[in-house]
């Protein structure tokens, strides 16, 4: 016992770099704030915690802009397990934004739909935190930590029209899915600290080096991760959940699910894949070559079917996971790492502002229309062009269509497999350029009907669109089309090249 | 001239995209504003492309003029922003500016079901912009990325103002050019990937035309037939060559006339353009042995396309099947890899946009006013409407290769050079294969003759049919529900006159005059061919 006092009587704090981890703190803070003032706030006046939450998350957007401008040098915290650097800035903006559009999405939403209000947007603002921190986490731990405070809100928000029994489904299946994922991926994690006798992802990598006599445990572990972190960006086949969660959640939580929380899922397997397992790439490449290929193609099949808009998405964010995986399958070849690394952040950052853009203009299509069916999509084009042409933006976006973004995307995603060459390479991409032609044909059934069919009911009344709503489509829309015109200008995607070096570190 | 000017194909290509922006803020109610700002903007961009023309050093047609160079546009991966006009790219960009207006004018009152000329001239001019960028760029991504601008405003063009059967043809349109395209892209940075790896300074390395000119020999030949295989899948789709060629007569007969006219005039010529610029002269190697491939292909085309003319009974169908042919003598002139081969192919791409634009044009206003194509039922168009039945036979002349008009100089000469293909075609024991192609070709030309004076025989011939006769209330009555067919029978109007005057003038003049063409194309072809002279 009393060895133990002289211990704690050791203990030194470490030195904690606060402009390093002011969003984060500014997030806190905002959070405690949004659910003080939702106790005080009449019930008309609901929106204030709405506009609330979107001050605190532009709040926490302001250290994130200036840590970039401040300078390049990686900030270590804790030892080197909580990381501020290029990657997680990039990251933590793209959580921040997209989180702030999907509250432009939902302010409407919530307030006509009478849900609770302030409870939603103190859960939507925990489950950005977690993101955020799942940037910067560089520790077994911290991820794991990160993983669950990003999901646990999500769970609850998925059912969040809770007199709707399929939005009940969707946030059961959803949270039963994840809870199971999160074991796997956990004892996985279990396996990985009996293996390195630490949780820093740098010295996990040091252990899992596929040789020795525990080469077994070795590579149980890395498919035990792998395949939790699978579930959360809902790779073929641990996508079961995605189509079901994704149609009955409320629509704006969907967009928040398919891009946002998917991302977070990336960003820790990135930091897997690249910190933790830089020497096993013997063992994940096959198997990310083998989710990738699987993805992609699977849930371009299952949308090429659906005739729900938000099922059709669900099925397409799927499918666009697959290209995400894509570089992954290269990751470990020579020249390949950076480009890959690369490519799935520009993938991410381009994906989420043509999805989040997709789904407003759903969202906004859906309060005239009532349904959620493709066939309700008719005659748009007649009746309101504005939304017509940026869902076609949005959708040849998603395509891969120059000169808007998504084409930049995938051309980083051919990239860096090209680059890495040999018959794996060669192979993927060619998988990926023949999805990139099956995804086209869903993204224009849609199309066809906005432009090419009369309105089902013969309604062309036009939509009045909310401002807010306006407002999320026309970011979407504006960083959508910069990102494909002026790639290399948006964000220093040209200095993540040295993010792999301060990663791989 | 190094730097002069050098906003001038900027301009040229991006003023549309301005005139697009001016026309977004036009309400829907306002057709006639918007279509004359849509013209007017056409009408500049043209203007600007005539000063194009003057300012061009002739003399020097074998090397970029107005270029803009080392501008980055993507540093990561290493894009620029190069672009620039030689004698190879010059007739196709000044083209485009030429049929735009045109199609524009003729569009003034023939806007198709269901209306909305704002939108129809917006994806005009979208397209321009993307056709003039594909001739103008001299960067591998630069050239991807017009070259699918056009993707999507000719999709919707044929998908929301084509025919009956629309849906279905602008979605076979589209999936095959992707499918084409995402190839093609796998191989552009393929071809990158190689080359900067291969380099001795793989700092230097970007996608600028440049670079991949200057280290052609850096690929290996099997990779580079492999490169090559994805670069001809991308562009053979877009010529389109056999056996690529099914979305086309679809497309086409559904088509609006102004996107059938566009599509046959400019979009075609993306993909032969591809193989002149970019294929042949970043892998000669590999072109030698693709070359024979091609060649072959290009002949079961043109018979192929042949054949299927003669089993038409839509007049639209058959003039798109007849770019199936001629598209073949093209692709027969760049298979032979000689400047005189690839001359004709250039001087045949000019000439199939003005002649067959000029054919769908016909059919289109035929269309309109016997509100069908069927062969059958058309006959003495000749009677009833003097004037456009002589236009008629006029472009048929024109497209079967009649001497002292433009379609002779990219069908003769293109079969001459079959005769005589490259030295290094030679070399790899084609010579015999190529003399066959010639004789099959050359009999290609005869049932080119054959269909067109088919057609122009039994739809222009005659007696008009009962159910057109015009004014009175025949048998039209009873047959066809109640229309008067014959009551929109008049001739050429002015709109018309307009729009096709020019078209018919160039025909002349490039066939009697081709030397005008040939001289600004030959300094820039004789570059791309010197890989191929014997024994190099």
């Amino acid at each position: 016992m009393l060895s133990l006092l002289a211990q704690v009587a050791d203990f030194k704090a470490p030195h904690v770099d606060y402009h390093a981890l002011a969003p984060e703190i500014v997030m806190a803070v905002g959070l405690c704030a949004v659910l003080l003032v939702d106790l005080f706030v009449p019930d008309h006046k609901r929106w204030i915690t709405g506009t609330l939450t979107g001050f605190v998350l532009i709040g926490a957007f302001i250290p994130v802009a200036t840590l970039a401008v401040v300078g390049d040098d990686m900030r270590a915290l804790f030892d080197g397990r909580y990381i501020v650097d290029e990657f997680a800035l990039a990251l933590k903006g793209l959580f921040l934004l997209s989180a702030y559009v999907v509250v432009l999405m939902s302010s409407n939403e919530m307030e006509e739909g009478h849900y609770y209000q302030g409870e939603y947007y103190v859960l939507l603002l925990s489950s950005v935190l977690g993101m955020v921190m799942m940037a910067s986490s560089r520790d077994l731990i911290s991820v794991f930590v990160a993983l669950e405070f990003l999901s646990i809100p999500a769970y609850m928000m998925a059912a969040w029209r809770k007199r709707d029994s399929k939005s009940n489904e969707a946030g059961v299946k959803y949270y039963l899915l994840g809870v199971f994922a999160s074991a796997v991926l956990l004892y996985g994690m279990s396996l990985m600290y009996g293996l390195a006798s630490s949780t820093r992802l740098t010295d996990v990598g040091q252990a899992l080096t596929l040789e020795g006599d525990k080469v077994g445990m070795q590579v149980l572990a890395i498919v035990f991760v792998i395949v939790g972190f699978a579930f959360k960006v809902s790779a073929v086949p641990f996508h079961t959940w995605a189509p079901d969660t994704y149609q009955g959640a409320p629509t704006p939580v969907t967009a928040f699910l398919s891009v946002a929380s998917k991302a977070a899922g990336f960003t820790g397997l990135l930091a897997m894949v690249y910190l933790a397992f830089p020497m096993a790439h013997d063992v994940y490449q096959p198997f990310m070559w083998v989710l990738a290929a699987l993805t992609m193609t699977v849930g371009n099949l299952l949308a090429l079917k659906q005739t729900n808009i938000v099922r059709m998405l669900a099925y397409s964010s799927v499918s666009q996971g697959g290209f995400i995986l894509m570089p992954l399958a290269v990751a470990g070849t020579g020249e390949a790492a950076g480009p890959a690394l690369k490519a799935v952040v520009v993938y991410l950052l381009i994906y989420a502002a043509t999805n989040l853009g997709a789904f407003a203009v759903v969202i906004a299509v859906a309060r005239k229309t009532r349904s959620g069916e493709i066939s309700s999509f008719g005659g748009l084009f007649n009746y309101a062009p504005g939304l017509a042409v940026m869902m076609t933006i949005f959708l040849a976006s998603l395509a891969g269509i120059p000169p808007l973004g998504g084409w930049y995307a995938k051309f980083g995603a051919f990239r860096a497999v090209v680059e890495a060459g040999g018959g794996w390479g060669y192979t993927i991409a060619i998988v990926g350029a023949i999805n990139a032609v099956i995804a086209t044909a869903y993204y224009i059934t849609v199309m066809r009907e906005m432009w090419m069919k009369p309105a089902p009911d013969g309604d062309e009344t036009p939509v009045r669109v909310p401002s807010p709503i306006v407002v999320a489509i026309a970011l979407c829309g504006i960083g959508t089309m910069v990102m494909g015109v002026l790639p290399g200008a948006v964000a220093r995607f040209g200095d993540l090249a040295d993010l792999t070096f301060a990663f791989g570190g | 001239m190094d730097h002069a000017q050098n906003w001038l194909l900027s301009l040229g290509t991006f003023l549309p995209l301005a005139g697009v922006l001016v026309m977004l803020f036009i309400p829907k109610k306002n057709e006639e504003e918007a279509k004359l700002v849509g013209l007017v903007t056409a009408v500049a961009t043209l203007a600007v492309g005539i000063y194009t023309l003057t300012q061009f050093d002739y003399d020097a047609a074998g090397v970029l003029q107005f270029a803009v160079k080392d501008q980055m546009w993507i540093e990561p991966i290493g894009a620029t922003y190069t672009i620039g006009l030689d004698g190879i790219s010059l007739p196709l960009y000044f083209l485009s500016m030429v049929i735009t207006v045109l199609v524009m004018i003729y569009s003034w009152n023939h806007i198709p079901s269901p209306g909305n000329a704002k939108a129809f001239f917006i994806l005009m001019l979208v397209l321009q912009t993307g056709m003039a960028g594909t001739f103008i760029a001299q960067d591998l991504i630069l050239f991807f990325v017009f070259f699918e601008v056009v993707l999507l405003p000719m999709y919707f063009m044929i998908g929301v103002w084509g025919g009956e059967n629309r849906q279905y043809a602008s979605l076979k349109f589209f999936l095959y050019t992707m499918f084409g395209s995402a190839l093609m892209l796998v191989a552009f940075i393929a071809l990158y990937i190689v080359t900067k790896n291969n380099s001795a300074d793989p700092a230097a390395a970007n996608f600028s035309f440049q670079w991949f000119m200057e280290n052609s020999d850096l690929v290996s030949k099997n990779t580079g037939l492999w490169i090559f295989g994805g670069m001809f899948v991308g562009f053979a789709v877009k010529v389109p060559m056999f056996p690529f060629h099914t979305w086309l007569p679809d497309a086409h007969t559904q088509a609006p006339t102004q996107g059938s006219v566009i599509l046959a005039a400019i979009l075609l010529k993306l993909g032969t353009y591809g193989f002149v610029r970019i294929a042949i002269p970043f892998l000669p190697e590999a072109a030698k042995t693709w070359a024979p491939i091609i060649g072959v292909l290009a002949v079961v085309g043109i018979i192929y396309g042949a054949l299927g003319c003669l089993a038409q009974t839509d007049m639209k169908r058959l003039i798109a099947f007849s770019s199936v042919a001629h598209m073949g003598f093209v692709m027969l002139g760049i298979s032979t890899l000689t400047p005189l081969g690839i001359n004709a192919a250039m001087f045949g791409m000019v000439a199939h946009g003005l002649i067959t634009g000029m054919l769908f044009f016909l059919a289109g206003s035929v269309k309109e006013r016997y509100h069908t194509l069927e062969i059958k039922r058309l006959s003495g168009i000749l009677i009833q409407m003097p004037r456009l039945g002589w236009i008629l036979g006029f472009c048929a002349m024109a497209s079967l290769g009649l001497p002292g008009l433009a379609g002779f100089w990219g069908e003769f000469p293109a079969i001459l050079a079959a005769w005589n293909p490259a030295g290094a075609l030679v070399d790899n024991g084609h010579e015999t294969l190529y003399q066959v192609l010639t004789v099959i070709s050359a009999l290609g030309t005869v049932l080119a003759a054959a269909y067109l004076l088919w057609l122009y025989q039994r739809t222009a011939f005659g007696t008009p049919a009962a159910e057109f006769a015009g004014g009175g209330h025949g048998h039209g009555h009873d047959d066809h529900g109640g229309d008067d067919h014959g009551s929109d029978i008049h001739d050429v109007n002015s709109f018309e006159w307009a729009a096709w005057t020019p078209l018919l003038i160039a025909i002349v003049l490039f066939g009697v005059v081709p030397s005008l063409m040939f001289d600004v194309m030959d300094p820039a072809v004789q570059l791309i061919t010197d890989h191929f002279v014997a024994g190099k």
